[in-house]
């Protein structure tokens, strides 16, 4: 599963072709195009109204700021906060810090690989979770810990993960009826 | 009476907010709700939750590991003085590993609230830059920096002073103050909780920083991943300019300064102060070749100084208390107080503050409790993918910036990371090196492939393909890496592998010629086996192993066909009567 890049996701993306709604991202360049050194705040902006980056937003901020787009793409792919795919529902943030690893991580990664049949960043087919190791969350006395969705969940195992996992898609499901995520 | 609940990162991962809420909720009911304020970490990240009571008379009252069902009880004892019937005092031996400690650059986290600056204000807040507005020139407050000796907090340990001369020096103008937030190295959080637990300290020493050298503009570079440490920011910046703390003619000297905050997004490079500069402009974070200093050339190539959070946190209590009683904590060399989070096999994890020369085992021991299930120690990793493991018996080494670096690791932020005897030192190599190879930027090829090799050496190692030759392939490759790479990150990288080395030599020799990992960690090199006189032939290690390798009648002893079994570790995790181990 391990690409050299993005760019098969990028082409990806240019198949499915979905046009982005600019409306949004309009007020966020009025605000920093004029500013030199800004790429990297429109960029977050531009993340937090879609969720990740598509390949249209980028071409459009390029086109807007004057920033050439290989060097739009190359700041996006240099920063691990950037995502140029759309993420599940719930974003699974996985601690691989020092801490966390001495105390088990990489069981808790396999436990919640196994339950998912994901691997670090992957979508399930349900786009209900997706994965994403990082390299700290800074709660190291509270090692191993994940967040999901801006909750951490706290001194792990392998059991506790998997029922943590279970018990939001039993919730969802319960919430929502199947098939509405 | 106050109640003050802990709420950074910590405490509200272990559960502080719900906790807030409870105590909130029972102080409404009883028409005292204006009674309860927030503060940040204040280091014991193991008791989290904390509830601090205050009395009338300021004498505090400490609740530990606090249920939201407490609440009434806290309550009961915080308004009648009731003794509580369920909720948990701080034990004395906590508050003693607390007296044991210096807190300087800690001073205010966990006491004030951090979100109110009339809380800095009455301890003394902004009183260092007035004074230093009133009675110094920038000279003279370069100087005080000189005789405390300060040195850089976020790991090389480069003089202060020398910094702050080199930009006062230069002649272009406008000058820029940056605050290094990146806080990248997995195992350390001591950046963050100064930022959430007492922002103002850090303007307040960035506002320092710019009288000296010359600067009206500070920028607070922060880890996206912290979002709460840029709020808390974002609040205390709103507030000190409300105050007129910044703007133009702060305190009526003509001196404007103002700072603004600049989110990261994710890339441990930019800790390097010129990748950090390009980050900044907006672009890849990728170090340059030095000189052209940033002192020299930096932000859109005016003069620029670069220091980092804890740094910055230590200066405003220089100008209170002198430099000379910085200097009088320390060794000679390593002067005034550092800043460690504990973590790992810890009992006490946490953020502590001691005085550079403590030994480690002092710190390790003494603050920390000692090793998880009194276990025994086996080494102690510092200066993250940067530094090495120092083993258990060089634990009386002093913590000082020349006596750390001896070792072969180094001081570095100040993650602190223990490991017991259940950990593979080969792993742990592998774990940086597998940290360092995604994040190299990529401009140098010692740099960018040299990790993925010796990762790819590592990996085979660990997984019971290691040959004769790797352990010399990889001080090869260590050596190229250290000596073609541009920046501190290459530079330093193969450090984890060479410590290991230097002090682990035979648990890399194990795995490659016996195929055994001593730790019993590495899982491709460990066996299974079911031990005659534990084993009560219940079947459940049958029943569950998936590729069916255990064999055995009810009440009969039970075998593993190793060339069956799949080295999962199921049989293991469910026999109820230990008598499956691992070797």
């Amino acid at each position: 599963m391990k690409q050299c890049c993005e760019c098969s996701n990028m082409h990806e993306q240019r198949a499915d072709k979905i046009p982005s709604d600019f409306s949004l991202l309009y007020p966020i360049l009025d605000k920093y195009k004029k500013k030199a050194g800004s790429l990297i705040s429109i960029l977050q902006k531009a993340q937090e109204i879609y969720g990740f980056l598509p390949l249209d937003v980028m071409d459009k901020i390029a086109e807007e700021t004057g920033i050439k787009a290989p060097v739009i793409y190359g700041v996006a792919t240099f920063y691990t906060q950037f995502r140029l795919n759309p993420i599940g529902k719930y974003l699974i943030m996985l601690c691989k810090g020092t801490a966390c690893h001495v105390n088990g991580a990489g069981e808790i990664e396999e436990a919640v690989c196994d339950e998912l049949k994901i691997v670090d960043g992957e979508t399930t087919q349900d786009k209900l979770f997706t994965l994403n190791n990082v390299a700290c969350l800074g709660c190291c006395s509270l090692s191993p810990v994940m967040m999901i969705n801006g909750e951490t969940h706290a001194k792990l195992t392998p059991d506790k993960a998997r029922k943590i996992l279970r018990d939001i898609r039993k919730n969802d499901f319960v919430e929502n009826g199947e098939g509405s995520s | 009476m106050k109640i003050v609940v802990g709420q950074g990162s910590c405490g509200i991962a272990a559960g502080a907010n719900k906790v807030n809420e409870a105590l909130n909720s029972e102080l409404a009911q009883r028409n005292c709700s204006n009674h309860i304020e927030t503060t940040g970490c204040c280091g014991t990240c193991y008791l989290e939750p904390i509830v601090d009571v205050y009395d009338d008379l300021g004498n505090k009252t400490t609740f530990v590991q606090v249920q939201a069902q407490w609440a009434k009880d806290i309550v009961d004892f915080a308004l009648l003085g009731k003794e509580p019937e369920t909720a948990l005092k701080m034990a004395e031996e906590d508050h003693a590993a607390q007296r044991k400690q210096k807190k300087v650059a800690l001073r205010n986290a966990g006491i004030i609230n951090p979100e109110n600056i009339n809380d800095y204000l009455v301890r003394e807040g902004y009183e260092a830059i007035k004074k230093c507005l009133a009675q110094m020139t920038p000279l003279q407050v370069i100087e005080e920096i000189k005789i405390s000796g300060l040195r850089g907090r976020g790991g090389a340990g480069f003089p202060t002073w020398f910094k702050w001369n080199a930009a006062y020096q230069q002649k272009d103008k406008p000058k820029y103050i940056v605050c290094n937030g990146d806080e990248g190295d997995p195992g350390a959080f001591m950046d963050r909780s100064i930022l959430e637990g007492d922002p103002h300290s850090v303007i307040e020493g960035m506002m320092i920083g710019g009288y000296a050298i010359g600067a009206n503009e500070g920028i607070l570079y922060v880890r996206a991943e912290y979002p709460l440490a840029i709020k808390r920011l974002e609040i205390a910046i709103e507030q000190a300019r409300s105050k007129g703390l910044l703007g133009k003619n702060i305190f009526g000297s003509g001196f404007d300064f103002d700072v603004w905050i600049k989110a990261g997004a994710g890339a441990f490079v930019c800790g390097e102060e010129t990748a950090l500069i390009a980050s900044l402009e907006g672009q890849r974070g990728m170090p340059r070749l030095k000189p052209p200093f940033p002192a020299q050339k930096g932000y859109w190539n005016k003069p620029t100084n670069i220091n980092n959070v804890e740094t910055f946190a230590n200066i405003p209590w220089i100008y209170l208390n002198g430099g000379a009683a910085f200097a009088a904590m320390g060794t000679p060399k390593s002067k005034g107080t550092k800043v460690f989070a504990l973590a790992g096999k810890i009992k006490k994890g946490g953020l502590v503050e001691i005085p550079m020369g403590l030994t480690l085992r002092e710190v390790i021991f003494d603050i920390g409790g000692g090793i998880l299930d009194d276990k025994k120690a086996k080494a102690v990793q510092m200066g993250g993918p940067s530094g090495g493991c120092i083993p258990e018996a060089l634990f009386d080494t002093p913590v000082d910036y020349e006596s750390i670096t001896e070792t072969g690791a180094i001081m570095g932020s100040g993650g602190m990371v223990v490991m017991d005897e259940s950990t593979c030192m080969v792993g742990m190599a592998k774990f940086f090196l597998d940290f360092t190879r995604k994040e190299s930027c990529g401009k140098c090829i010692q740099c960018r492939i040299g990790t993925k090799r010796m990762l790819e050496i590592l990996t085979r190692i660990t997984e019971g393909e290691g040959k004769e030759g790797d352990i010399e392939l990889l001080e090869e490759l260590s050596k190229r890496v250290m000596d073609g790479s541009l920046c501190a990150l290459g530079g330093t990288a193969p450090n984890p592998v060479l410590t290991t080395l230097k002090y682990f030599r035979h648990e890399y020799e194990a795995h490659i010629r016996d195929k055994k990992c001593p730790a019993h960690s590495c899982k491709n090199l460990l066996t299974y086996e079911i031990l005659e006189d534990k084993c009560t032939g219940c079947t459940v290690c049958a029943i569950n192993c998936p590729t069916k390798a255990i064999a055995g009648e009810r009440k009969q002893l039970h075998v593993i066909h190793q060339e069956l079994c799949i080295k999962c570790g199921k049989c293991k995790s469910v026999c109820r009567f230990q008598a499956v181990e691992a070797l």
